[in-house]
């Protein structure tokens, strides 16, 4: 019983051990970011990796996703007669929530693991220690131009899949279920409004530094050999999605809190 | 002169398992040390500690003035910059090739033209024998040659502290003499702090002024190299002559059952191939001829002497073999003295400088009035000191 407890406590102990360092990561990170030298080349050239590996997985998640919230809402907005409000929920749900979610599992998915593994191959093959004994800091030098790239590529990103979403709903609404183009294209400006696209930027841009920092948390902290380096891969995706989902939530209640909707 | 690295009751775990316990030592400035022991006794991790990439439960580790376990994290980073460390892989960049590797510390901490750069990383190179393979990355070329880029990298800041893990590991017997020498030729031209942690058995008797062994969790001794060369401890015997018998097992300890049965075997005569003794003390590697002298070691053999009376005594012996027949006769002249100033103040108090100290400096003329107070030997065990201490013969 009393071991029992004690594991508890233990398993109970690491998971805040492991949220506290996390968190002194992201604010070591922040910090760093206005530190000077500006590692620019590092950055262009993280951004430029990580918006190449994310730009086509992304436009085509976008547009099945797109399609689906149409599809669906475009069922249930002939069943009560509002079909011509189905762009704007489209728009709505597109902007808001899909297309940063999207953006940011595809941005944890293909640049984060990547990220991961870098980081977790070099901290194995002791070239993070070798950095630090050289009187440089990797947290300014290796992870802050990862996390500004993915914060980037991010709202880059973002704007991208939110156009590519609404072009794949109106598509399927038009042509599959013979909605009208015009009331489709009229009806955003009915429930949608501006901050909606600056919330879903917002998000994008910090789901952006939560992919960056959680890939390199992990890379930095591998337990283990080159097993330990696919572990830490594996877990930085999972704890990126969980996350995820839960600061979207927070985000999205505190906007719907202080951001009247349209015509409400 | 290179930097003093002191540490002082240094304990280290993982979790529930101890790693060592309470080290004390202080690595003089500008020598040569060595720390030997088993493997995974903690030597690496002991490194690590060193330069504060672990941080250690308890005790200090003090350079220049500045405590590596508490201090903040920009000025671990300017500490940092003393140092020069040879990580057992080398620890290259592996997306850079060996030029912008070794060019790295440059372009991170100086503002020197890429011209110098060059002409800098090209010294280095060359010193290290890798003229020629400046374009290949890490990943393409052999692991003695890795190391020896980790070398280039870790001098090219000319650091007043070097750690050198394992040297020698993965390096042929010809390389790792050439790189001991390169070793000595650094201390005598930069006169850099160096600690080595090696199982070079050849490189810790020709290398070191000083060497420290690791073993059960803690260091069990650590002084001038004359001590452990010609150390009647069982480990150290065993150590140095790379015998299975002795207390180091396959495993890090030996069960006395395990024990019994290879004395059995020793006694019913199975050798195990190793007959000679190697201990004792030789002579130490010089400088390259053309390369200054080493201040280091005329340092060493003051600070030495004035300890000498604490030394085992096989270690005194092995220390007056090693001077020259002028030094011995300064010795002689000294401890005369200094027993008989221990005679005389022995009613006035306790003594507080010994008379006559700076007529051992070999250049003493006039430059040095008041001698600094001799260094305690610390890393010593507490017995050390009265264990094997022979009556002074010089004492009237």
């Amino acid at each position: 019983m009393t071991t029992l407890m004690d594991k508890s406590r233990s398993a109970v102990v690491a998971a805040l051990n492991e949220f506290g360092s996390l968190f002194s990561l992201g604010l070591d990170v922040v910090v760093n970011m206005f530190r000077r030298p500006f590692q620019a080349r590092e950055f262009i050239q993280q951004f430029w990796f990580i918006a190449s590996v994310s730009i086509l997985p992304a436009a085509f998640v976008a547009i099945p996703f797109g399609a689906v919230i149409t599809l669906q809402l475009g069922s249930l907005t002939s069943q009560i007669g509002a079909e011509s409000f189905n762009g704007a929920a489209s728009v709505l749900a597109v902007i808001q929530q899909a297309s940063p979610i999207v953006t940011t599992l595809i941005i944890a998915g293909a640049g984060g693991s990547a990220i991961c593994a870098d980081l977790g191959s070099r901290t194995i093959r002791e070239e993070i220690d070798a950095m630090k004994v050289l009187g440089v800091s990797p947290v300014q030098r290796l992870v802050v131009p990862r996390v500004l790239a993915a914060m980037l590529a991010g709202v880059l990103l973002n704007g991208m899949v939110s156009v590519v979403g609404v072009a794949g709903g109106y598509f399927f609404n038009v042509i599959m279920q013979d909605g009208t183009p015009g009331a489709f294209l009229a009806s955003f400006s009915a429930l949608a409004q501006l901050p909606d696209l600056w919330v879903s930027e917002l998000k994008a841009l910090i789901f952006g530094f939560l992919a960056g920092l959680v890939a390199a948390y992990r890379g930095l902290n591998p337990k283990g050999g080159p097993k330990g380096v696919g572990d830490v891969v594996n877990q930085s995706v999972v704890i990126t999605f969980l996350l995820l989902f839960f600061v979207n939530f927070v985000i999205s209640v505190i906007y719907l809190q202080i951001v009247p909707a349209k015509g409400a | 002169m290179g930097v003093e690295v002191a540490v002082e009751g240094l304990s280290k775990s993982f979790g529930r398992q101890s790693i060592w316990r309470d080290v004390t030592l202080t690595l003089p400035p500008g020598e040569v040390s060595a720390l030997l022991g088993p493997s995974g006794t903690g030597k690496s991790v002991f490194l690590k500690c060193l330069i504060g990439l672990l941080k250690p439960e308890r005790g200090s580790v003090i350079i220049n003035g500045v405590n590596l376990c508490t201090c903040s994290e920009r000025e671990m980073y300017e500490i940092r910059k003393l140092f020069g460390v040879l990580f057992q892989d080398g620890a290259l960049f592996g997306s850079m090739n060996l030029f912008d590797n070794v060019a790295f510390p440059l372009r991170e901490h100086t503002r020197k033209s890429e011209a110098e750069i060059k002409r800098i990383v090209f010294e280095k190179l060359e010193l290290t024998g890798l003229q020629g393979a400046e374009t290949k990355l890490p990943g393409e070329i052999s692991g003695g040659m890795r190391k020896r880029a980790g070398l280039a990298r870790a001098l090219v800041l000319d650091p007043e502290i070097i750690l050198c893990d394992e040297p020698d590991s993965g390096l042929d017997p010809v390389r790792t003499a050439y790189l001991s020498q390169l070793l000595i030729d650094l201390n005598a031209q930069i006169d850099a702090t160096i600690l080595i942690v090696t199982h070079n058995i050849n490189l810790a008797r020709t290398v070191p002024d000083n060497i420290g062994m690791l073993f059960r969790k803690e260091l069990i001794m650590f002084g001038p190299r004359e001590v452990l060369l010609t150390s009647d401890e069982p480990v150290v015997e065993q150590f140095l002559n790379g015998r299975r018998f002795g207390p180091i097992g396959m495993s890090e300890e030996k069960d006395q059952a395990t024990m019994a049965a290879e004395a059995a075997h020793q006694e019913a005569g199975h050798s195990d191939g190793s007959n000679e003794d190697v201990r004792g003390v030789v002579p130490q590697i010089e400088p390259t001829p053309g390369m200054p002298a080493r201040d280091a070691v005329r340092r060493r053999r003051n600070r030495v002497l004035k300890i000498l009376d604490t030394l085992p005594e096989s270690a005194q012996h092995g220390v007056l073999a090693s001077l020259s027949a002028e030094d011995l006769g300064r010795y002689d002249d000294w401890a005369r003295r200094a027993a008989q100033g221990r005679m005389n103040t022995r009613h006035a108090g306790p003594v507080a400088t010994i008379p006559g100290v700076s007529t051992l400096d070999p250049d003493a003329t006039g430059r040095m009035h008041a001698p600094p107070p001799p260094l305690p030997h610390r890393g010593a065990r507490p017995g050390d000191e009265h264990r094997q201490r022979p009556r002074p013969e010089a004492r009237p």
